[in-house]
């Protein structure tokens, strides 16, 4: 497939069509933001598809396939949708997704039966609504400047436009509501006018983007974006900003695997940003799957390296080691990493301390041993009870809680009559 | 501190009845709440304690009943009531920092549209340092603990520098720590002529941290100084089982 993208050179068209894909995206991706944030990603999809009631009820009832009734017809079933929702989930017995998903399917049902009857005797096609007509939105264009823009991009700029707007003016209204509406309300805010313009904002973009690029893209443009900038970023600002950027990637990512694989343009924007949320999933810094793994491996390492360096110590002691198992690869890894730092030397064979390694060991079985003293004193656990919480514990334990414990404990000798080293600050690295 | 009318009590509460889905959860509660006082509002699970909050702010519609804050409609009032939800009621994954939720604290006096300014940000950082949490003003909120977060919380609403503190169970899930300076704080704010009212669990602090209760099961069971109500008759009325006319009655308006 490589090779067969590197084959392709894009035509205006080309980038027309992934220029709609782009504006689309934004428009709905940044409202789209506060849907994922406010936990009602469902609600995106339920009033992507109840407004097709509206469109067909507008066309019967103004009999014109005009935008401005396009508009007013999906506004107001959109809206509906959200209200009858909670409406529905008010009565008590059915809960709020459960609503939800009995409101808009209906709804859609409704509009689909509209449509067929509708379109009997005009021109008003039901796949159109549901894929759109984005690999062709050069053929149907307007005339700016001198310049051929397709119609489609213009209406759903002026969306793009008008959504980032209103975000921008609103951006702190919509930010108290949607993460403490209470309290919003307390302050004088009216919790519900921000909450149903914002869901008018989504119903409208919905409408306008239908007919470019479908319902299919419009539900993944609304979440998708968001839901990836969440794992990317935790300030809100950042969030709308990733969230753009993302949708307007998986514009040209997705023609072109479109124009590769002569799959339908919405479907392959789709997968584009399928494949960006898998990718932030995986890789995020903080909240990817990697990420994760590798701290998780790196606690382990650091773990087994401390493990290592204290029975050093208790041998340094001498006394016998404490935790006896087989030395596995990660054991080998760690005792590979601590003569590398210097820790450890080898000697004719035997591992012994250095004297940074031995700073080092001495802060930890300090930290074991006062815990052990802690947790007997204090907790009043048995002593043979001791060791195992100890054994986990003392990796986690602090230079300032390790201040807190000495003094509470006021020993400078554990349960077992064994000597707490005492607290040096020569100690190497922390 | 804002402006309030002169001698009316800081809560005055008349009548009061709140329904959840027509089932009355609060019955007639009438009283007055001096000001300047610490208050406790205390009653088991179920009592209406936040409820009573939420119906003093204006965020759960009243069945009967009027509530008036220093002798004013609330609507009126607003500038003069700062409000701590209980910590539950909202989502700390969520994408800001703790300076930026105390900033939400002055939205209120900002209005519409107006963007929080310097000298806002400068109030958040000065009452995020109050409570004690000035280095963690840049945190996402989900990265502290219970104790910081309930410490935001509190910083929130002190930036408001509000007349009347409404608060929902301040000291659940704090740490020890935490919890004294929080009544520190509330001491404070009692020195500067503020009123606190708080939904608050463990009656055996009640005496030390407060100076006034209320005392809550569906109705008031009774409402004073800490020294003359908070008895072992009242506690015995207030928590030795619910009037369970009231609950029998309260399913017959449900179901009717």
């Amino acid at each position: 497939m490589t090779a067969a993208i590197s084959n392709l050179s894009l035509h205006a068209s080309d980038w027309w069509t992934i220029g709609t894909a782009a504006v689309c995206g934004v428009a709905c991706g940044v409202p789209g933001v506060y849907l994922v944030l406010r936990r009602m990603s469902m609600l995106g999809d339920a009033i992507s598809h109840a407004i097709l009631p509206g469109l067909a009820a507008a066309f019967l009832f103004f009999g014109t396939r005009d935008v401005l009734a396009m508009l007013a017809g999906a506004m107001a079933t959109g809206m509906l949708t959200a209200w009858l929702s909670a409406g529905v989930a008010r009565l008590g017995k059915v809960p709020e997704d459960a609503a939800m998903g009995v409101v808009f399917t209906s709804l859609f049902a409704l509009g689909v039966l509209l449509i067929t009857l509708g379109s009997r005797n005009v021109d008003l096609d039901p796949g159109c609504v549901l894929y759109g007509l984005i690999d062709a939105v050069a053929l149907d264009t307007r005339d700016v400047l001198g310049v051929a823009v397709p119609r489609s991009f213009l209406i759903l700029s002026v969306f793009a436009v008008l959504n980032v707007s209103l975000v921008g003016v609103f951006y702190k209204e919509l930010k108290i509501v949607s993460f403490d509406s209470a309290l919003a309300s307390a302050l004088g805010f009216r919790s519900g006018v921000v909450h149903y313009t914002l869901l008018a904002m989504i119903a409208a973009t919905c409408v306008a983007s239908f007919e470019a690029v479908g319902s299919i893209l419009v539900v993944a443009m609304l979440i998708v974006p968001g839901a990836t900038a969440y794992l990317l970023t935790d300030r809100l600002s950042r969030m709308l900003v990733i969230a753009a950027v993302v949708a307007c990637v998986a514009a040209f990512a997705g023609h072109l695997l479109a124009l590769a694989t002569g799959a339908a343009v919405a479907g392959a924007v789709s997968v584009a940003l399928g494949g960006l949320f898998a990718g932030a999933a995986l890789f995020s810094p903080r909240y990817g799957v990697v990420a994760r793994a590798l701290r998780r491996a790196a606690l382990a390492l650091r773990i087994r390296r401390e493990d290592a360096l204290a029975n050093l110590y208790r041998a340094h002691e001498g006394r016998a080691a404490e935790t006896r198992r087989a030395p596995g690869l990660l054991d080998h890894v760690a005792a590979w990493a601590l003569r590398r730092q210097g820790l450890v030397v080898a000697k004719d064979g035997v591992s012994a301390l250095t004297d940074a390694g031995l700073a080092r060991a001495r802060t930890l079985i300090r930290s074991h041993r006062l815990w052990e003293t802690y947790l007997a004193e204090r907790v009043g656990l048995p002593a043979d009870h001791l060791h195992d919480p100890a054994h986990r514990v003392e990796h986690f334990i602090t230079d300032e809680l390790r201040g807190e414990l000495a003094g509470d404990v006021g020993t400078d000798v554990d349960p077992q009559g064994r000597e707490i080293p005492p607290d040096r600050r020569a100690e190497g690295e922390p | 501190m804002p402006h309030a009318q002169p001698e009316a009590p800081a809560i005055e509460v008349h009548d009061l009845t709140v329904a959840y889905h027509r089932k009355p959860v609060l019955w007639d509660v009438d009283t007055a709440i001096p000001r300047g006082r610490l208050v406790a509002v205390v009653g088991p699970n179920g009592a209406g304690k936040s409820t009573l909050l939420k119906a003093v702010l204006g965020l759960v519609p009243l069945a009967s009943g009027w509530v008036q804050v220093f002798g004013r409609d609330l609507r009126d009032a607003r500038s003069l009531v700062a409000y701590v939800p209980q910590r539950e009621s909202v989502d700390w994954d969520f994408p800001v920092s703790a300076l930026d939720v105390v900033t939400m604290g002055r939205y209120g006096r900002l209005g519409w549209i107006r963007r929080p300014a310097r000298s806002d940000t400068e109030a958040a950082l000065a009452s995020l340092d109050q409570v004690g949490m000035k280095a963690f003003a840049h945190r996402q909120i989900s990265q502290l603990s219970g104790g910081q977060q309930q410490r935001v919380f509190i910083a929130r609403a002190l930036v408001q520098d509000a007349a009347l503190y409404l608060m929902d169970e301040p000291f659940a899930g704090v740490d020890a720590a935490t919890e004294r300076a929080i009544v520190e704080l509330l001491r404070a704010m009692r020195a500067q002529g503020r009123t606190v009212v708080a939904v608050h669990h463990d009656l055996q602090s009640v005496p030390d941290y407060f100076d006034y209760v209320v005392m809550l099961n569906m109705r008031l069971v009774a409402a004073g100084p800490v020294a003359s109500v908070f008895t072992r008759e009242n506690l015995q009325k207030t928590y030795g089982g619910r009037l369970t006319l009231l609950d029998e009655a309260a399913e017959a308006v449900r179901k009717a």
